[in-house]
């Protein structure tokens, strides 16, 4: 069975030490992770052949925890996807339907733990990035608080919104790993230690995330916000709700919230993270890495032709986040874009004075078929309007699976207080106890 | 981008003209941004991407649709940042790095350890 979903790019071992909390563990990690001596392509052909000399910092930790590393995984190009289909090495199939997209852009990372591939698998989340491809693959991920891993050796994409974060077949492997790759860096200068966060209300349990994945929501306060619900297919709604319910019967209560900020979550996501983008891909210029045109023009002409080989998705988003930034429309778009993040933040600062999580479908749709959506990319980036809102209010995140419809998994999404990564866990291992 | 120069000898550059172009178009209002094939064509320009055959018309009529739905930022509102944001400071120490032979090991062309890169002008 030799990665029948194209679940990797490359496959690889990396050995960890012979001992640690994840010794025995195999992890798969997303290909715009640094690996030391193994190829990092971030799904692009311009950097097919780009070896790190350094491993991000998450990868030594694993390592370091005694995991073994199995492989590269498979992403939309720099991440800039829903469905892992803007690939240059091709999209990755859905083990639970291999016609189906396994979401994005994580895609790989998630099919190779569906398909049992790997233990464990890095993603990262920029708007959904790993809580989406677990939702479509039926399996968990989480997108950590902003600050709470280090970035150091992942490819950037929209540093601002962006963290690694573990994916896995169950709530307590995922928050297993966390504990390992969690913690401050020195070579991040954004990573905080959660108990020294005065604004939040962190607890880190004893031995780690996984003890919070216990299971007991008895007297857990759930908030459900109507607009995250609202436009979503109604076969994961139904699911989605029975699983609520479900929470409800195991003790908890749950109460309506509103979000109206959240409406704007998807333009004000994409502004930022294009914005973000253009400066950050400024660097792929073919001089100190990555491919380079074989064209004997000047300076500005060399880098024009040597930026073709960008595929079409990273193009717009380039394209957009220079539009965006251009002289005349930063006020218009970019200045706006940060209003909204504030007021996206303020909003679930206000619903967590009422609540300790807040519960809604992950993904609004079904997975995609193959192909369904390429060509539309505003269908696309609608896909992403209950996964951004976490990434602009730098918040913890969950997605785990709530059952199936029509034979397809459908994810639930919990997203919890600054830091407060325990209490998401928690309840989401009660979603996945039922 | 590496080189803030601009080897073409247009003093007034692209970004001036682009400035104009955009304040005409918010001081057009409610007409909201009208983005034709040789506005596109300008912005890759800026950003040194050239677009494969097609790209340019195919992206014109993208961006419109993406863009009619960013309009909707305009009814947020104004809000000041309440961001607790410190400075994070280290000692200057001198520490290991990359080597010279490892932070060229991915070069398409090096001379004499260093990067070479393709011609000015």
């Amino acid at each position: 069975m030799a990665d029948e979903y194209d679940a990797f790019i490359t496959e690889e071992t990396i050995e960890g030490d012979a001992e640690g909390r994840l010794a025995g563990t195999t992890v798969a990690v997303k290909d715009n992770i640094s690996t030391a001596g193994v190829r990092t392509t971030c799904g692009s052909e311009m950097l097919a052949d780009y070896v790190p000399p350094y491993s991000a910092t998450v990868v030594e930790r694993l390592t370091d925890a005694g995991a073994t590393i199995v492989g590269k995984t498979n992403m939309d190009e720099f991440g800039m996807g829903t469905t892992t289909e803007t690939s240059a090495f091709g999209p990755t199939r859905n083990p639970i339907d291999p016609e189906r997209v396994p979401g994005g852009s994580s895609g790989g990372s998630a099919a190779a733990v569906a398909a049992g591939e790997a233990d464990v698998a890095l993603g990262s989340d920029t708007g959904g990035s790993v809580r989406c491809p677990a939702a479509f693959c039926g399996v968990v991920g989480i997108k950590p608080t902003y600050g709470l891993v280090s970035r150091y050796g992942l490819v950037a994409y929209a540093n601002s919104l962006e963290q690694i974060g573990p994916i896995a077949g169950t709530v307590e492997e995922a928050a297993e790993a966390l504990s390992v790759i969690a913690g401050p860096d020195p070579n991040d200068g954004t990573t905080r230690d959660p108990t020294d966060a005065e604004d939040a209300d962190a607890t880190v349990p004893e031995g780690g995330y996984a003890a919070a994945a216990d299971g007991d929501v008895d007297g857990l306060t759930v908030g459900v916000p109507t607009e995250l619900f609202e436009g979503a297919d109604e076969r994961v709604v139904e699911t989605v709700e029975a699983a609520i319910a479900d929470l409800e019967a195991q003790g908890a209560e749950t109460i309506e919230v509103s979000l109206p900020s959240v409406e704007h979550a998807v333009q004000a996501y994409y502004v930022i993270a294009t914005s973000e983008a253009s400066s950050n891909l400024a660097r792929f210029d073919g001089v100190r890495y990555g491919h380079r045109a074989e064209g004997d023009g000047n300076w500005n002409e060399s880098f024009a032709e040597t930026r073709e080989a960008f595929g079409a998705e990273v193009k717009r988003r380039i394209l957009l986040g220079t539009y965006a930034l251009s002289a005349g429309y930063h006020d218009k778009y970019y200045a706006k874009a940060q209003d909204a993040r504030e007021w996206v933040r303020r909003d679930f600062d206000d619903a967590f004075e009422d609540v300790d999580v807040i519960a809604s479908p992950t993904m609004p749709v079904l997975p995609f078929e193959l192909g369904e959506s390429l060509d539309d990319p505003l269908r696309m980036y609608l896909a992403d309007a209950n996964t951004t809102p976490a990434n602009l209010a730098n918040l913890p995140a969950i997605s785990v699976p709530a059952g199936e419809a029509d034979g397809l998994p459908v994810g639930l999404q919990l997203v919890g207080p600054k830091f407060d990564e325990a209490t998401v866990i928690r309840a989401a291992s009660a979603v996945e106890d039922r | 981008m590496t080189d803030s120069s601009d080897p073409d000898g247009d003093p007034a550059g692209s970004g001036g003209e682009e400035g104009a172009a955009g304040a005409a178009a918010v001081d057009g209002g409610s007409a909201g941004p009208v983005v034709d094939a040789d506005e596109v064509e300008h912005v890759a320009e800026l950003a040194r991407v050239r677009l494969e055959e097609g790209e340019r018309e195919e992206f014109t009529d993208q961006f419109a649709e993406i863009l009619e739905y960013f309009e909707a930022l305009d009814e947020v509102p104004d809000l000041d940042r309440e961001e607790d944001l410190v400075n994070v400071m280290r000692e200057d120490d001198i520490e290991e790095g990359l080597t010279q032979e490892e932070a060229l090991s991915n070069a398409a062309e090096t001379e004499d350890g260093f990067f070479k890169g393709p011609k000015v002008s």
